[in-house]
């Protein structure tokens, strides 16, 4: 029929001009086409990252839990689980939204309304960049948690805190617990030891002589004492007595909490916080090419802003899940 | 984009802002009633730790469905351009399924040493024992 050679022939044609360069592959600009194949491998590097933590996570007996280990935030002295990370999401959504806004003045070509959205954009990634600081700085300096060291143990069997003395506490835990290994004098629980004769057994010592003159150099030193192990590095690891199961009645030691918990926490939010930080650098350098005047005088107008706008909320669908796996679950 | 008017599409995005916001609080409500904050006891229960995990996961995966569909504009793209960066994700769940279980074989083989390790044995089994940590050789007598 004469209709249908007539498409057949539109089309031909068409092709010839779609592989001669006049016309762009799915109708998106070769920058922004690259930009998606970007994050594309991106999402693959992330994805590597995060099914690395999965597979270490399944394989430890335990696993710090997030609500303990992520339980303090600068605000005062109580303790809100999770809060902190929850105001840190907040403001990468928030400065995703900027984002979008900054975009959409580009498309008007509105150079004040770019720079006006693109600069509380560069607010809410400094604001989350400095929260992370503040996460990081109180994990390493007051929790003393490196990529090789995890401080933040949980139990796997119920028991009984031993006292300074040897004898039973009150303190009653259930298999489950979570802790967290203090260094020796830091926090009050090493100050006020009694008598320490080093690397003798406080097994099943109920009475309670001997309790109050005690240096606090010697209970904080190296050493096995009644209550406490100190090692050498000076954590205090706290005497317990098991109190069901098979092992019922024999008195161990906190130990330190899965290795590579640190490792994969520093590693994954660290390569996370360089993306936003890098995206800051891009959105600075672009906001000034645009306060310029620069992208009202490109045959593209602002989609240079379009493509760091794709990188920025890329940053933001990653934190999705990095909040996922470390924060929620 | 072209199809919206511009205050359409204003509105829109915080509309957008809004659904997150709800999205991101409701997770970590979900997240610490399934660590027992809320009801005290629930923690215990496998079916409610199971579950909870589960609508995190699938909200987390609803949020960036939305920032890729909404404030990335894919739902504007050409459908070739959209297929051909979500299609190769679904090699991650080839990946998530093979690692994870991985993992749990790990844990597994990890407690079956131990075991072995706390078994009582006579002086032979102690040779066997010490000759295997030096040559790494698994446990077998």
């Amino acid at each position: 029929m004469a209709t249908t050679d007539t498409v057949v022939e539109h089309e031909v044609h068409d092709d010839k001009e779609l592989w001669s360069g006049a016309k762009e592959p799915f109708k998106a600009s070769y920058g922004k086409l690259m930009m998606w194949y970007f994050l594309l491998s991106d999402a693959f590097t992330f994805a590597g990252f995060l099914i690395a933590y999965g597979a270490l996570r399944f394989s430890s007996p335990t696993w710090p839990v997030p609500d303990f280990v992520f339980k303090t935030h600068p605000f005062g002295d109580s303790e809100l689980p999770l809060i902190f990370v929850t105001v840190m999401s907040f403001l990468l959504i928030i400065s995703s939204v900027t984002m979008v806004r900054g975009v959409q003045e580009g498309h008007r070509n509105n150079t004040k309304g770019v720079v006006f959205w693109m600069l509380l954009t560069i607010l809410g990634g400094i604001g989350f960049l400095s929260c992370q600081a503040w996460e990081w700085t109180n994990l390493i300096a007051t929790e003393h948690m490196t990529v090789t060291r995890n401080p933040f143990g949980t139990h796997v069997e119920a028991g009984v805190y031993l006292n300074d003395d040897g004898s039973e506490s009150d303190e009653v835990f259930e298999a489950g617990a979570s802790y967290l290994i203090h260094k020796a004098g830091h926090h009050g629980h090493g100050d006020d030891h009694g008598d320490g004769h080093g690397g003798d057994e406080a097994h099943g010592d109920d009475h309670s002589d001997g309790h109050g003159d005690g240096h606090s150099a010697d209970a904080t030193a190296p050493g096995d004492y009644k209550g406490h192990v100190v090692d050498n590095q000076g954590f205090l690891h706290r005497k317990y007595k098991v109190t069901e199961g098979p092992d019922a009645g024999t008195v161990k030691y906190e130990s330190f909490g899965p290795k590579s918990f640190g490792a994969l926490f520093f590693f994954i939010t660290g390569f996370h916080g360089f993306h936003v930080f890098s995206g800051v650098v891009f959105l600075f350098i672009i906001m000034i090419n645009a306060a310029s005047g620069l992208y009202v005088e490109r045959n593209n107008g602002h989609e240079m802003v379009e493509k760091i706008g794709l990188y920025w909320h890329f940053v933001d669908l990653v934190w999705v899940f990095v909040f996922l796996v470390f924060y929620l679950l | 984009m072209g199809h919206l008017s511009y205050e359409e599409s204003i509105k829109k995005v915080y509309q957008g802002l809004i659904l997150l916001g709800v999205v991101t609080l409701v997770e970590v409500g979900l997240s610490l009633f399934g660590k027992g904050y809320i009801v005290s006891g629930v923690e215990e229960y496998k079916a409610v730790i199971y579950l909870v995990g589960l609508g995190l996961i699938v909200l987390s995966l609803y949020k960036a469905y939305f920032i890729i569909y909404e404030f990335m504009h894919m739902r504007y793209e050409v459908k070739g351009l959209a297929l051909s960066v979500l299609l190769p994700t679904l090699l991650l769940i080839w990946a998530i399924i093979a690692f994870f279980q991985e993992g749990g074989s790990w844990k597994d083989r990890r407690d079956q040493i131990q075991e072995k390790n706390a078994e009582p044995s006579d002086a032979q089994g102690i040779f066997d024992l010490n000759y295997s940590f030096v040559f790494g050789l698994p446990l077998c007598k």
